[in-house]
């Protein structure tokens, strides 16, 4: 359960697995999106299940990659390479 | 992208996994091949997740081996609680043994792009290392695969896991829906990259379904290629195409009451101990009376004893045998008797001699009542069912319980062959047959054959009243066997002849004793009407003589005077003639 921020910043968490072509691929795709939309303000944390397998649990991650929207409410999952930014775009604004 | 990558050479000899199954192993030579692939295949409800979970808790529980269950389409709450009903200690395993993970993608995330497994992967080979497993189940991939955009990507994953299974040194069996012909054509390629591929299948036969299961591929060993058909059981899944292939249990001697005396004594002493007596008949042939009088007197001699009844109510069946004398309702109430009924449609075959063989390790008895067992074999058409109850009265044969069942014959023109292929294992076979004749249905007991004792080759009359169960002789007349009033006409008729027969020698007697009388009273008229002849004889003779005697006399007293006579004539004569007339005299 991720703790729920009381102002609006944007906290993404986006989980790949080390270099692969999708991890390399979502990372960029999410990056590109953030600096359309979200350049005002956003917290980005990268977790690489090669290195850190036992974090995936946290947030019950089976697939690679997958984002998680922690904040604003509501909380959000995407999975896959983020290449349709539009839809990442408005997943990532609904309110 | 096509595939490239070949499979691995192995590096070592194949070896194998049990699965615990029991008969998989058998016809698998061993089990699964250890750290390899294994793809189980099967429509719904076929017992692919069974087939899965129980080679892991197999593995766990029987040889340490750590395991790892990837649940792709149910939760893993649905699964630990499926696995509960089989008595399988998955809550206590999962601790230090099993671990579950939650593979179900959530129907709230959005997909945004192609994805993959390598980050579960990545997570499952810390799990793996961590557990020290050496068994992982994927269960329901194509409901993952199914989210993939494209059959590419499918490809893809599905070599990823290989791949990744091969280079863990993990043995995984990987199940996916399969039957109908989208699935078929989109997944048949994983059973090309797999090394075993086990299909399961269900089929309805005449409305009652049935499971199979058949190895399709094994690389690298051999194994049995054949539908093999499969119960759910209590403890899991089983082939039932299996049991002793030799048959080696003890024997006895021991004979026990059949309830019926006059059935013992065509028996030669009753039935044996721990075989099985098949009583056909068509209905209404008192067959459950004989099986109610075999239960009654089991108890009677303090055996446990199981009465199976299908179709028919525990209670109905009591009460309908108390109406013949037979009281089982004490039993049941001291324990020894256990009822149980059940209904025929339902659980498939295999699956009701499942529950049968569980009634029977719960009350552990030492007679066995089914009735019918033609209820189960109105299936019994669907080979796997003959099986299901072979291997069934096998292992009652193995416990050393005496089991008496029947079988049901639809229609009259059955005769005396039951379709079910029971008869042939049944070691006593008692057919009884209704006789009608002169307006009346008369029950008839015949014993077709009983292995190990000599029997009775007679018929015999079966009647039921107030007072309880009666074999009667019957009797042969003209060529007919004759039963109820006809053998009772024919009794009467019988005492009424014996009874003319005996008044006519003793009117014949009387009358010879007349004639007798009769004679003997003749010959005493005779004898007087003889004495009085002779009496007359006598007095006539004696008449006669002393005539004679008198004329003696006269004729010497008449020469005396006629001597004197002569002297005087002669006087006369001199002096005279005189009378003429005396002297002619």
């Amino acid at each position: 359960m991720a703790p729920r921020s009381l102002d609006s910043i944007l906290r993404l968490r986006l989980y790949i697995a080390g270099r692969s072509p999708n991890s390399v691929l979502a990372e960029s795709n999410l990056r590109a999106v953030c600096a359309a939309h979200f350049a005002a303000g956003h917290e980005l944390e990268i977790v690489d299940l090669l290195q850190n397998s036992e974090l995936a649990a946290r947030d019950r991650v089976i697939v690679t990659p997958t984002l998680v929207k922690m904040s604003p409410a509501p909380t959000q999952r995407l999975i896959g390479n983020l290449s349709d930014h539009q839809l990442v775009f408005s997943t990532l604004a609904a309110e | 992208m096509k595939p490239q990558k070949a499979a691995p050479a192995p590096s070592r000899r194949l070896t194998k996994v049990m699965t615990g199954i029991k008969g998989f192993d058998e016809i698998t030579e061993g089990g699964l091949p250890r750290g390899r692939t294994t793809l189980v295949l099967g429509g719904p409800g076929c017992g692919k997740t069974v087939f899965a979970l129980q080679t892991l808790v197999n593995g766990a529980h029987s040889a340490g081996e750590a395991g790892i269950f990837v649940a792709f389409e149910e939760s893993t709450q649905q699964i630990v609680a499926n696995a509960a009903i089989f008595g399988w200690d998955v809550a206590g395993l999962e601790k230090k043994k099993l671990f579950f993970l939650d593979a179900k993608l959530s129907s709230a995330d959005v997909a945004a792009g192609d994805f993959d497994l390598s980050g579960m992967l990545a997570v499952l080979a810390g799990k793996a290392r961590q557990m020290n497993a050496k068994r992982i189940v994927f269960d329901g991939i194509d409901v993952l695969l199914a989210s993939l955009e494209g059959t590419t990507a499918e490809r893809r994953e599905i070599y990823r896991i290989r791949d990744w299974l091969l280079e863990m040194g993990l043995t995984g069996i990987i199940t996916q829906k399969a039957g109908s012909p989208d699935t078929d054509e989109r997944y048949g390629f994983l059973q090309f990259m797999v090394d075993c591929v086990v299909v399961l299948r269900q089929q309805l036969t005449e409305g009652s379904a049935f499971r199979n299961l058949r190895v399709v591929k094994y690389r690298g060993s051999g194994f049995a290629g054949d539908e093999f058909p499969i119960t759910l059981t209590g403890e899991g899944l089983q082939l039932t195409n299996r049991g002793p292939t030799e048959l080696t249990y003890p024997v006895t001697d021991e004979r026990i009451s059949s309830g019926l005396d006059r059935l013992d004594n065509m028996l030669r002493g009753g039935y044996h101990r721990a075989s099985n007596i098949l009583i056909s008949g068509a209905p209404g042939t008192a067959k459950s009376t004989l099986c109610g009088l075999f239960a009654a007197a089991a108890c009677e001699r303090g055996e446990r004893t199981l009465y199976v009844s299908f179709d028919e109510g525990a209670s109905q069946i009591v009460r309908n045998l108390k109406s013949v004398g037979i009281k089982l309702a004490p039993h049941i109430k001291s324990g020894l008797l256990s009822m149980y009924s059940t209904r025929t449609r339902g659980p498939n075959v295999e699956d009701q001699f499942g529950a049968l063989r569980n009634k029977v390790r719960e009350h552990k008895p030492h007679c066995l009542i089914i009735d019918p067992l033609s209820a189960l074999s109105t299936k019994l058409s669907h080979l796997a069912s003959a099986d299901a109850a072979q291997q069934f009265l096998d292992f009652l044969k193995i416990e050393g319980i005496t089991v008496v069942n029947t079988s049901l014959m639809d229609g009259l023109n059955t005769d005396e062959a039951t379709a079910t292929g029971i008869s042939t294992i049944a070691d006593t076979w008692i057919h009884m047959s209704y006789v009608v004749q002169d307006g009346e249905r008369n029950r008839a007991l015949t014993i077709v054959k009983s292995r190990g004792t000599g029997h009775s080759n007679q018929v015999r009359e079966l009647t039921l009243s107030d007072n309880g169960v009666t074999l009667t002789d019957v009797f042969v007349a003209q060529g007919k066997v004759l039963m109820g009033v006809a053998r009772w006409e024919w009794e009467q008729e019988e005492e009424a002849a014996a009874k003319r027969v005996k008044v006519a020698s003793e009117l014949r007697r009387l009358q010879l004793q007349l004639a007798q009388a009769e004679a003997a009273a003749r010959l005493q008229v005779v004898q007087t009407e003889m004495d009085a002849r002779e009496a007359e004889i006598k007095l006539l003779a004696d008449a006669t003589g002393s005539a004679k005697q008198l004329l003696r006399t006269d004729r010497a007293v008449l020469r005396k005077m006629r001597h004197a006579d002569e002297e005087i004539r002669a006087r006369r004569t001199i002096a005279g003639d005189t009378d003429g007339d005396v002297g002619r005299v």
